[in-house]
């Protein structure tokens, strides 16, 4: 199958041509978030502190991962996604503020779907349990924000050439549906 | 144990990948099950954690009753073993002290120990390291006796329909079904430490295990949900007694990273 390379900061020509079902290949910089980074970034725009977030979304993708700790002389430890639908109360804000994708496994809730139309963004799947593997695109590793919350602080990560599959594109579409109706049987 | 067990996968889960890759019908299913077989291959050559989720560490005791443990707390030493794996193998603290408060105890203790005395004189440590994910696309049901057979296939069925994509398929299904409510889910979860392949010792236990297996790969899920027919690697039944009044059901589901690890002392 051809693979869509993508390189970060994308625009909403990047994500307007995605359609479920096709492997993309991401490069350039993304940031990680799990469920207390993101109770915390949605906290700060509800009490109208865009500008003290640990990144501006626009343009982004973030990455919901919690890191195994870094073995000594590595660049990271294993991190393969973790569930999404523990984001979806938050998704929608940072979709609002501009961010492109997010990166997770996992159903989205419709209020997510309707916010990535809206908004245009996408939904992609990484390879859940594939951790040790997905370890090797990412290139460099930093923690820029909330170091207390240790794996759930929100890092900054280099990747290339990180393989992921789009279930929720622009249009509405989801995989996830999808998938399981060709493969089903009657 | 506790690195053993997230770096080394073991080799009835790889057999499963491997029959896997030769019956998937969808492209992506079996690229995904091709992918899973070489991060379990990393993880064993360069000794890192094969998922980033390196679980809650819990412990099942076999100890025999000729058994004297001298010098100590029996739990507080499974307790510093799992501290100290966890630490010196660099593996994740997904624990937090409090289910409300979650403030991470930063050493992934304490573990869930269930302990059964046996006869004997030898102690048996299993450990099996559960990830999130999967645990809580896991269900219990208390049913009614006239539900019988069909109320627990469909039981069965629809928690691995709504689990789909999240728990991390291809997995696997540790069905307790009989005893009273806490019993069913224990023994959900024993039956997830048998092996994949192997046949279940009551006969018309394997046959439903094996038409269960079917039923849930033909819904069409496939490895991470994205499509295919290799959703579930084994569906692993266990019962026991019930009461006149009960039929509880309890499913627990397995990520692809079925982790365990077993010493007998």
């Amino acid at each position: 199958m051809t693979q869509i390379r993508l390189t970060t900061p994308l625009t909403d020509e990047d994500v307007e041509k995605l359609r479920i079902g096709q492997q993309v290949l991401v490069n350039g910089v993304i940031y990680t978030g799990r469920d207390a980074a993101h109770k915390r970034m949605v906290d700060l725009i509800k009490a109208g502190k865009v500008n003290e977030l640990p990144f501006d979304p626009k343009g982004q993708i973030i990455y919901y991962v919690g890191p195994s700790p870094t073995k000594p002389g590595r660049v990271v430890g294993s991190c393969g996604p973790t569930t999404s639908y523990r984001m979806d109360p938050y998704a929608p804000e940072l979709y609002k503020l501009g961010l492109k994708a997010s990166i997770g496994k996992g159903k989205r809730s419709p209020e997510v779907i309707e916010a990535m139309k809206k908004y245009k963004g996408v939904y992609l799947a990484a390879i859940g349990g594939a951790a040790a593997l997905i370890a090797k695109c990412i290139k460099s590793a930093k923690v820029i924000a909330y170091p207390d919350l240790g794996a759930e602080a929100v890092h900054e990560f280099v990747v290339e050439d990180f393989p992921m599959v789009v279930v929720n594109d622009t249009l509405g579409g989801d995989l996830y549906q999808e998938g399981i109706k060709i493969y089903a049987v009657k | 144990m506790c690195q053993e067990a997230n770096f080394l996968l073991g080799e009835d889960v790889m057999e499963a990948f491997k029959k896997g890759c030769e019956t998937e019908v969808s492209n992506t299913g079996k690229e995904i099950l091709q992918i899973l077989i070489k991060n379990a291959e990393i993880a064993r050559e360069e000794q890192v954690p094969m998922c980033q989720d390196c679980g809650y560490a819990v412990v099942f005791l076999e100890l025999g009753q000729d058994v004297h443990i001298e010098g100590g707390d029996l739990y507080e030493a499974i307790t510093e073993g799992v501290r100290k794996g966890y630490t010196d193998g660099y593996l994740r603290k997904s624990i937090v002290g409090h289910p409300l408060e979650r403030k991470n105890t930063g050493d992934n203790t304490p573990p869930v120990i269930h302990t059964k005395i046996v006869p004997g004189e030898n102690l048996k440590i299993t450990l099996a390291p559960k990830g999130g994910g999967s645990e809580n696309m896991s269900q219990i049901k208390m049913m009614k006796p006239a539900d019988g057979v069909e109320g627990v296939k469909n039981f069965v069925i629809e928690v691995a329909k709504n689990a789909g994509p999240n728990p991390c398929p291809p997995v696997i299904l540790g069905v307790g079904i009989g005893g009273t409510m806490e019993k069913a889910a224990l023994i959900a979860k024993e039956a997830l430490l048998r092996e994949i392949g192997s046949v279940n010792e009551d006969p018309e236990m394997a046959k439903l295990e094996a038409e269960l297996l079917e039923k849930i790969n033909n819904l069409g899920i496939g490895p991470q949900g994205l499509g295919g027919r290799t959703f579930c690697l084994a569906v692993h039944i266990k019962t026991y007694a019930a009461h006149i009044a009960s039929l509880p059901v309890a499913v627990n589901i397995n990520c692809h990273a079925a982790r365990h690890k077993e010493v007998v002392l």
